[in-house]
């Protein structure tokens, strides 16, 4: 690890590093029996990585990479909607470009791309907007994807169209929201997690008060926390320090950024324009309860599973995952992404077969970009 | 897609529409302010904000915006978002 070059400020993070050394040996975490702290954001979990915060931690301190990186989380059947809406004569179907490989059960949208359905990369659903401004004739569908980081970009441009009056926008909503993924985390008998590193970003629109059941209802520490790498330290040495002190609460490391009670433009605009599902499907842990956002009623106009008679909206098909994809086993920290049978194999960045390879912010991408596939060699 | 990326606000382009030109890492283009609005628009002229998918969610200080930038381009971040803003222009500019 070339230290010096690689941290921003490295004095600090060599005193960090040895401060959670300390905390780690007195709390008795080994490299047998380690702490687990469970990082929920994929932003986190590829800085973690693209650092070695993990090879340079005291061995007793373990990360368990959470499911908050919403591509990885995106089921094929809903990948297979995308492509069904795309293929519809009329249609312009924009995404954001992280999308694109993510392989449905027949193909993903860069193949159907490739197949002929205009499908287009787009930064912003302002693009989206602007694209349904200029084509009149067209039927533009915005790909509505991402935690509560993106939910109010898609609020905000649906109340952009329903004030113009466009006719022919409309979002096929995927948001996801992180608290919930973390109570059904909590509720597995199976899980070990011994504290959290929560969002950053995320946390900036919702605040820190949707965490506090986590220390509440299940005594866990949990540290909102920014994205460098002296952040997720100091975070770590938090929730550490919390588990010494035999306290739970929820902290928040990165003040800076997020305000405790969230952006109250954003909050307005998806209480405005969004509901709870009664429940919806994340890859690899199944069927969540409230954990995914549709369209209200009022806005139904906007809403392409209520235009295209497809989704939640008609009752879906659930899809098998591919054979051998082990990403929920990954996703919920049972194995590590090496000890996939497919890891490398059957599944390489190039050729995804799970979604945890697709994004530089999933788990097996993440190791396989940072010395994974050199981990492979090596284990 | 999840990460903000930190914008300076040049000008203020459309009032009605609370939209304004940033300057995102040499790179200009259109962003929502709405949620970062308190006041009148023009304030938020040569103010810093982490800008998510086109629109600025919150503001931030010079010396915050220089460390998240960096941190963005250790990470491939910031290519990543400037690469998509150009897919964006080419989407709305591709006729069919």
């Amino acid at each position: 690890m070339k230290f010096a070059s690689e941290f921003r400020d490295p004095a600090l993070a060599k005193a960090l590093l040895a401060r959670i050394g300390g905390v780690a040996d007195q709390i008795g975490a080994t490299r047998e029996k380690p702490v687990h702290i469970m990082e929920i954001c994929g932003g986190h979990t590829h800085s973690i990585f693209r650092y070695g915060l993990d090879k340079l931690i005291h061995p007793g301190v373990e990360f368990i990479h959470g499911p908050g990186c919403p591509v990885c989380v995106l089921p094929m059947s809903r990948v297979d909607e995308c492509v069904e809406i795309a293929m519809r004569p009329g249609v312009i179907f924009t995404t954001f470009g992280d999308a694109m490989r993510v392989p449905g059960h027949k193909m993903s949208l860069m193949q159907a791309k490739a197949a002929g359905a205009d499908i287009r990369m787009v930064y912003s659903p302002l693009d989206a907007l602007e694209l349904a401004r200029r084509n009149p004739d067209r039927e533009v569908v915005f790909f509505g994807l991402g935690f509560e980081t993106t939910t109010p970009s898609t609020a905000l441009s649906i109340q952009a169209a329903a004030r113009e009056g466009l006719t022919n926008f409309t979002v096929f909503c995927n948001h996801i929201t992180v608290p919930e993924p973390i109570k059904a985390l909590l509720d597995d008998p199976d899980m070990m997690l011994d504290g959290f590193i929560g969002p950053g970003h995320v946390s900036m629109v919702i605040g820190t008060h949707p965490y506090d059941f986590i220390a509440r209802d299940y005594g866990k520490p949990i540290v909102v926390a920014g994205f460098e790498p002296t952040d997720l330290l100091q975070s770590v040495l938090m929730v550490l320090t919390q588990i010494a002190e035999g306290r739970a609460a929820v902290e928040n490391q990165y003040a800076r950024v997020v305000p405790q009670n969230g952006n109250p433009v954003s909050l307005a605009a998806i209480a405005d324009v969004y509901e709870r599902r009664p429940s919806f499907e994340w890859r690899g842990l199944g069927e969540i309860d409230a954990s995914g956002l549709r369209i209200r009623p009022k806005y139904r106009a906007f809403d392409a599973e209520e235009k295209f008679g497809i989704g939640y909206a008609v009752g879906r098909k659930v899809v098998e995952e591919p054979e051998g994809c082990a990403c929920g086993a990954v996703m919920t920290g049972r194995i590590k992404p090496t000890a996939c049978p497919q890891f490398g194999k059957g599944c390489t960045p190039d050729m995804p077969l799970g979604a945890l390879m697709v994004s530089s912010e999933g788990a097996c991408a993440a190791y396989w970009q940072y010395g994974g596939s050199r981990g492979l060699a090596a284990e | 897609m999840c990460l903000g990326i930190p914008g300076r606000i040049v000008a203020i382009t459309d009032e009605a529409r609370q939209m304004a030109l940033a300057e995102i890492s040499g790179v200009r283009r259109e962003v929502n302010v709405a949620c970062i609005a308190e006041g009148p628009l023009s304030d938020l002229v040569g103010e810093w904000a982490l800008i998510h998918v086109g629109f600025a969610m919150s503001r931030i200080d010079p010396d915050e915006a220089e460390r998240t930038l960096q941190a963005l381009r250790d990470l491939g971040e910031a290519q990543e978002a400037l690469e998509a803003m150009a897919e964006g222009q080419k989407a709305l500019e591709a006729a069919r």
